[in-house]
This record gives C-alpha cells, sequence and structure tokens, in this order.
C-alpha cells in the first residue's frame, strides 16, 4: 500500500516537472490530419460534389466533428489522465451541454416556426381583407 | 489527487514541513490550468449559444443577401490556412519552449502573432467589404446573428494577439521562469481552443451557408 502512493507521489511528480509531453511528431501528426479534414469540406462544398445539399451537409458536419476530435488529442493534448481527469470531466459536461442547448434550441425554433406558419399570415388578413372575415379578428385590435 | 497522496507521503515520513512543501509546489499549477480549462468551457457555451442563435437565424434573410451571395469560401479557404497555420507554429513554440530555448520560442511566438493579425486582417476586409455592400448586421437577423458570432470569434482572436504580445515582452524580461511557462501553457490552450471554434465557424457558417 505504501509502495503504491509512492510510486503515484513520484509519477505525478515527475508529470509535474515536464509539465506537458508535447512532440513535434504529434503536431505534424495533427496539423497534416487538420489540413486533410479541411480541405475535404472545402473541396465537397466548392466543388458541388453531391447534388443533395444535405448529403453535403450532412458529410461536412461529420469532418467538423472529427477534426473537433483531433484538435483536442493533437494540440490541446486532450485525455482521460489531465490534471487528474477533472479537465476530461468537465469537457465532457461541456459537451452534454453543448448538445442540450444545440439540438434543444434547434428542435423548439424548428417546431415553433412550423406551428407558428398559420400565425404568419396573422398580419396579412388583418390589413388586407378586414372586412371579409370580421369573425376572424382576436379582439387584440381596436 | 496527488496532494492527498503527497500528504499521506509527507505524514508517514513524519516530516510536516515537507508535506506543506509538496502541496504548495503541487496546488497553484495544477489549479491555474484546469480553472483555465473551465473558463475556456464557459468560452465554449458562449460560443455554443451563438451558434444556437445562428442554428435558428440563419436563413431568415428579411428580403437581404443570402449567404451564398455574400459569402467568398476562397477568402474563408485562406483565413482557415492563417488560422491552422498559427496552430502549429503556437505548437512548435511550446516545443522550443521545452527544450528551454527562448530564442526559438520567441520567434514562432512572433510567426504565430503574424499568421493571427493576417487572419484577423482579411476578417475585417470580410467585414469591410460586405459592409460596403449594404450587408450590416441591421439588414437581417441572418447577418444579425453571422456578425455577433464571426465578431465574437474575431475579438477572441484580438485579445489572443494582445495576449501573445504581452507574453513576448514578459518572455523577453523573464526568461522561460515557470510562471512564464505556465502562461505559455494557458495561451497555448486560448489559441488551439479558438482553432477549434474556427472549425465550427467555417463549417457551420460558411460552407453550410452558401449549399443551395
Amino acid at each position: 500500500m505504501s509502495d503504491h502512493t509512492h510510486a503515484h507521489g513520484d509519477h505525478g511528480h515527475h508529470d509535474h516537472d515536464d509539465g506537458y509531453h508535447a512532440s513535434t511528431k504529434g503536431y505534424v501528426v495533427g496539423f497534416v490530419l487538420s489540413v486533410i479534414l479541411t480541405a475535404i469540406p472545402f473541396w465537397l462544398v466548392m466543388g458541388n460534389v453531391f447534388e443533395n445539399s444535405n448529403t453535403t451537409a450532412f458529410i461536412i458536419l461529420g469532418f467538423a466533428a472529427v477534426q473537433i476530435v483531433v484538435h483536442m488529442i493533437y494540440f490541446l493534448h486532450m485525455n482521460s489522465k489531465v490534471e487528474g481527469g477533472w479537465s476530461m470531466l468537465a469537457l465532457i459536461f461541456t459537451v452534454l451541454i453543448v448538445v442540450i442547448m444545440l439540438a434543444g434550441s434547434i428542435w423548439v425554433m424548428y417546431h415553433l416556426n412550423y406551428n407558428m406558419m398559420p400565425g404568419m399570415m396573422h398580419d396579412a388578413p388583418h390589413n388586407q381583407l378586414p372586412a371579409a372575415a370580421p369573425h376572424m379578428g382576436h379582439g387584440t385590435q381596436p | 489527487m496527488s496532494d492527498i497522496t503527497a500528504t499521506s507521503h509527507g505524514a508517514l515520513s513524519g516530516a510536516a514541513d515537507e508535506a506543506r512543501y509538496y502541496v504548495h509546489e503541487h496546488h497553484p499549477e495544477h489549479s491555474t490550468l484546469l480553472g483555465f480549462w473551465i473558463y475556456l468551457m464557459s468560452d465554449c457555451l458562449i460560443f455554443a449559444s451563438l451558434f444556437a442563435v445562428y442554428a435558428v437565424l440563419g436563413r431568415s434573410y428579411a428580403g437581404g443577401p443570402t449567404g451564398a451571395e455574400l459569402f467568398d469560401l476562397n477568402l474563408v479557404a485562406i483565413n482557415t490556412a492563417f488560422l491552422l497555420l498559427s496552430s502549429i507554429t503556437y505548437g512548435m513554440a511550446m516545443i522550443a519552449a521545452q527544450n528551454k530555448d527562448l530564442g526559438k520560442t520567441r520567434v514562432w511566438l512572433a510567426i504565430t502573432g503574424l499568421f493571427g493579425a493576417a487572419f484577423l486582417a482579411v476578417e475585417l476586409y470580410e467585414f469591410h467589404h460586405l459592409w460596403h455592400e449594404g450587408a450590416t448586421p441591421q439588414t437581417s437577423a441572418f447577418l444579425s446573428s453571422f456578425f455577433t458570432l464571426v465578431g465574437t470569434h474575431g475579438l477572441h482572436v484580438t485579445f489572443g494577439i494582445i495576449w501573445l504580445i504581452t507574453l513576448m515582452v514578459q518572455l523577453g524580461k523573464h526568461g522561460l521562469i515557470p510562471e512564464n511557462r505556465r502562461r505559455l501553457m494557458c495561451l497555448s490552450m486560448f489559441w488551439h481552443f479558438l482553432d477549434v471554434v474556427w472549425i465550427g465557424v467555417f463549417t457551420f457558417v460558411y460552407l453550410m451557408g452558401v449549399l443551395p
């Protein structure tokens, strides 16, 4: 038990002296990967490779997600051991919140737009057909 | 976690001073980097909310110009290249700092700053161009959210460059002392984080904006 804690402490200390384990190779690999992952989406869009916009959109979003992971690993040196795992925990929590916020906003606002479609016509009848459909007034307008 | 093990290690050897030494040595740097990371995560939430706004309003043109009419992807590609290059040059600066090479560190930092400034120049040129064409934030909800999102990122890059210059001055004054190495680490996270946000911007705003 004592040996175990000892080893842990030593390891922590050693880690600390180095601070980080950046290597030229890691940065170069990350850079090459991100150049590829950037070039392909630009090519897909600028070259009009796919007829269907939705296909292109999903593919480039996929590339963006992969590139973000690449940057996290090779440039931000993110792994489950940094800061005893607390960085990773904060990251996971943030990703969770971001996903809820983005997906929730898009979902809610899309349905709002969809359900409010007849409501959008409200302004038009008020101005154009006040006499034709007087019973449609909601009583809010004088 | 390492604090606890260090303390128990000290208690085992029966030297309270040693334990205190370990705690003092260990704590500050850890908490700075973790704290800075948590700041970045909160920044991430700001950007996420701006992305959500853009996702909701990005197609509300109000009869004004659309993204497909306004965006010049060649310009965006150049901008992306600048930011990517600045990321790897910052990495080189970190490696130079790791090898305790002050001169190289400052040179690579200067190159990083130049790429960052080039990125900002292209972005300002683009904004100026849009403004000139009458595509101002007041034109439509799409342009309001566009300028807010891309402008916030640009502001972050601006402050990153100010920080970078400050750090270069500090490095010139004090060399690669532990404090400066810690600052280098923090700016490294900040700079690479901005690059990560830019991935979202060029994909979601520019590339998807020009899709028919």
